[in-house]
């Protein structure tokens, strides 16, 4: 137990050598703004949630977007029988496990826990590579068990290697950028634009009661700082008393 | 009205206490700005244990239901991320506001003669909290939550002889398991908010027994008028009652800005990997404790092994919190209050400072061999503080205090 | 601390004004708390409007589905089962549906449906809970010749005709509960929300 205990104190010396660090793009977030909410939703159900769950998310709340319910069972509802359900899976997570090594993980609070850079540099960041099973590795998550799904709509990038020198002396070979090799259905501006729209979604339903918050918080700082004045008067008053 | 007061009264002495602690409790009129973090902690507790209540009723203690029942609270309970952002914002303030109020204490030797049980009841709240905030990080039952308590939970085990028994035993388990997570639910809604109300109530039963310290670290109780008032003492209620009242507004309208626009405060307060469900088979590229931890977990990292055991680190930082305990038998100046100290000691209070946060900032830290350096460096001024306070503070100058109080 | 110069009526005042911003503060901060005991998101979702196709349900048969936890029966009632409803008014407590609350009132008709041929009611007894068991046969020997079909509670012997009518010495004290429901089609049948007036 002394290993493990010295192991876990240590161990960020270890992980922060082995973890290059890439530049991420900064993702344009904006959950005001509903349409690109909305087509980041579309884009979620009929992308992601083939896989991946959102098990805390349920369908309804996306009327919090500006969907109507209706709106949403006709548009949205395809893995579920009522909109009030949550999303997630009919996928099991142990033929997932066999398909891609590791189960998808649920995305309900994924740009809480990763960031929405990195999930938009992320999705961006897609390469085709032999060497991996799924054909594709990807800039920000190396060896990653995902392929890439949204290939049609982005075409494929290829690797454009540079040689650096290590610290042992040796030169070898790292990835410098990423280039188009094969476009697809989407100029690469549009894609952009479907990540950043699918992004928004996701940080959004990582906290859908954001948006109360914020308002409420509002509400109550301009309420604390009516009573603050009342209290400071009411100090003042009180204190003419003390010499 | 006053008939059924005059009832009660023959059958509990509620005008008596009234007057007692506060129409009747005569604090120095000199209070300043330090001197609202007491009543600020007590407000700290009052949301801690009201939010607390309320998230109870949601909140699912079981390893498997844990992670999901916490985002139903955020998501599908109505107002329920209201209340769960206030506590998790509550258990950092907490924090922030007992430290301030211990570095009052610091300040003005409210830990000396006759005010040394208020001290040391002051320090075992602080443990308790500790222990508190260490069951309640392990409910959400994310990644952080559990690797955090594997690392605390480990560091029973570096105890000789009875240390692998000890962890074990704790755990329920051979690592953190559903087990864990059960007996912590117990002990953070139950056991230990017992123990710290028990122990907040003595502090102040014993404050009010003799009465409360002030900048100037004057004895008001010297010096009474005719009908036995301190001179310098002014009636609890209604002079600080209004006083506070503004300074719990200040501090609202401080909570409510982290709690509203800012709550996980930069992976602060709540971590960007306690939004991954707990695996027992992935560690986090990087464990930190939550930040009131950190001074203590740097002063851990910067002990070295000793004979193949990480045993002197952990010795060294409880060492560190239950030092805190003898500071009322360390300090030999002649005076109370830094305002009459002299040089050294506020040059090693300035230091013992720096040195904490210093060391808090290290604990967020990855290691690096210069951080290590300094961090032992640091290690070393903290205990100084400590440990040379009879000499320094008895070869100290000191000015002369007054009669009364100072405006 | 004179008393002669404290100004007594602007210490009232700012004490009134703290107390009144204060107790504001107080209702403002229960409202969360009170709020959150409130039915959550999932309980409404598990709560919410089910949706029935009656094309299923065979002429003179019952179909049970759960709202909101509770059973809910729709009762396919032939004309021959409908001819008979009239036909026993004086045995019943309530026989033309003046309990209010019983059944929306849209419901408050002859036949305590909105389609004759369709009874649908909370299977529920307004006794004590029990659910009570169909028996459509007509004049069965357990329950009397005079029976014609209906609901039986087993419990305490409640008996309730074929719109869900309690009889008269029944210990149950009303008409079982028609639940808010509206048709979305010919077939289709919406248990838990009213239909427009």
């Amino acid at each position: 137990m002394n290993k493990l205990l010295s192991l876990l104190l240590f161990l960020p010396l270890t992980a922060l050598a082995s973890g290059a660090a890439v530049r991420l793009d900064p993702a344009p977030v904006n959950i005001q703004d509903q349409e690109s909410l909305q087509r980041g939703a579309r884009v979620f159900v009929n992308y992601c949630l083939n896989c991946h769950a959102a098990s805390y998310m349920r369908y309804i709340r996306m009327t919090d977007i500006g969907l109507t319910e209706a709106q949403i069972k006709d548009n949205l509802l395809f893995a579920a029988d009522k909109p009030g359900e949550t999303m997630t899976v009919a996928m099991r997570a142990k033929e997932a496990k066999e398909w891609f090594g590791v189960p998808p993980p649920d995305l309900s609070v994924i740009t809480r826990s990763r960031g929405a850079d990195w999930v938009y540099t992320y999705l961006r960041s897609f390469y085709r590579d032999d060497s991996r099973t799924t054909g594709w590795n990807n800039l920000v998550f190396d060896k990653v068990g995902m392929p890439h799904v949204l290939h049609e709509l982005q075409g494929q990038l290829v690797p454009v290697m540079h040689a650096v020198q290590g610290e042992d002396g040796k030169t070898h070979e790292v990835v410098d950028h990423l280039q188009l090799a094969r476009p697809g259905k989407m100029t690469p501006a549009e894609y952009d634009a479907l990540v950043a729209d699918l992004v928004n979604y996701l940080s959004w339903m990582g906290e859908p009661a954001k948006p109360q918050r914020m308002q409420t918080g509002v509400f109550v700082l301009l309420f604390l700082a009516a009573f603050f004045v009342v209290a400071f008067y009411l100090k003042k008053e009180f204190w003419k008393d003390v010499h | 009205m006053e008939k059924v007061l005059s009832w009660i009264d023959a059958r509990f002495p509620m005008s008596a206490m009234y007057k007692e602690h506060l129409s009747e409790y005569f604090a120095p009129k000199n209070f300043n700005f330090w001197y609202y973090f007491g009543s600020l902690a007590l407000l700290v507790l009052v949301i801690q244990i009201v939010t607390g209540i309320f998230l109870t009723m949601n909140y699912k203690p079981d390893a498997n239901m844990a992670f999901a029942s916490v985002e139903y609270i955020m998501r599908d309970v109505p107002f329920g991320w209201l209340i769960r952002y206030a506590h998790s914002t509550g258990a950092s303030a907490f924090f922030i506001v007992v430290y301030l109020h211990m570095f009052r204490g610091l300040m003005y030797g409210s830990y000396r003669k006759p005010r040394e049980l208020i001290w040391v009841f002051g320090c075992l709240i602080y443990l308790a909290l500790m222990a508190e905030a260490f069951f309640g990080y392990l409910l959400p039952w994310g990644q952080m939550s559990y690797w955090g308590a594997q690392v605390i939970v480990n560091l029973f085990a570096a105890i000789p002889f009875v240390g692998e028994d000890l962890s074990i035993w704790i755990r329920g388990d051979y690592v953190v398991s559903d087990a864990t997570l059960n007996r912590f639910f117990a002990f953070h809604v139950i056991a230990l908010p017992l123990v710290l109300v028990g122990l907040i109530a003595a502090h102040v039963i014993a404050l009010h027994e003799v009465g409360s310290n002030n900048p100037d670290g004057v004895e008001i109780k010297k010096l009474k008028d005719e009908n036995g008032k301190p001179l310098d003492g002014i009636a609890f209620h209604p002079y600080y009652t209004v006083k506070d009242i503004l300074g719990v507004v200040v501090f609202l309208i401080v909570f409510s800005a982290i709690m509203f626009f800012a709550p996980e405060m930069g992976g602060y307060f709540i971590e960007a990997n306690n939004f991954i469900p707990a695996d027992p088979f992935k560690t986090p590229e990087h464990i930190a404790p939550v930040w009131y931890f950190t001074p203590y977990y740097a002063i851990l990292r910067a002990i070295p092994p000793m004979f193949g055991s990480q045993f002197p680190g952990v010795l060294a930082m409880g060492v560190a919190v239950l030092i805190f305990f003898a500071l009322p038998w360390l300090d030999r100046s002649p005076v109370k209050s830094i305002r009459y100290k002299g040089p050294r000691f506020k040059i090693a209070l300035a230091l013992f400072v720096v040195a904490f946060i210093w060391l808090g900032v290290l604990g967020v830290l990855p290691v690096s061999p210069m951080r290590t350096l300094t961090a032992q460096i640091l290690t070393a001024i903290y205990f100084a503080f400590f440990l040379l306070m009879p000499w320094y503070t008895k070869a100290d100058a000191t000015k002369p205090v007054p009669e009364r109080v100072t405006e | 601390m004179s008393e002669m110069t404290v100004n007594q009526s602007k210490r009232r005042f700012l004490v009134t004004m703290t107390s009144a911003v204060g107790g504001v503060a107080a209702v403002g901060a229960a409202i969360p708390f009170v709020g959150s005991m409130l039915p959550s998101a999932r309980a409404l979702a598990a709560g919410a409007p089910v949706e029935v196709d009656l094309s299923k349900i065979e002429p003179g048969m019952l179909l049970t589905v759960e709202w909101r936890g509770k059973p809910v029966w729709i009762a396919s009632r032939t004309p021959e089962m409908l001819a008979l409803l009239d036909k026993h008014d004086d045995r019943l407590t309530d026989p033309n549906s003046e309990a209010a609350g019983q059944q929306p009132d849209y419901c408050k008709n002859a036949t305590r449906s909105i389609k004759p041929e369709y009874m649908v009611v909370v299977g529920i007894c307004t006794h004590l809970g029990c659910s009570p068991t169909y028996r459509k046969e007509i004049g069965p020997a357990d329950l009397g010749v005079d029976w014609p079909g209906g609901w039986f509670c087993p419990c305490h012997g409640s008996r309730f005709d074929l719109a869900a009518r309690v009889f008269s010495g029944s210990p149950a004290p009303t008409n079982l509960v028609v639940p808010p429901h509206k048709y979305l089609s010919e077939s289709k049948v919406l248990i838990g929300e009213d239909q427009a007036a």
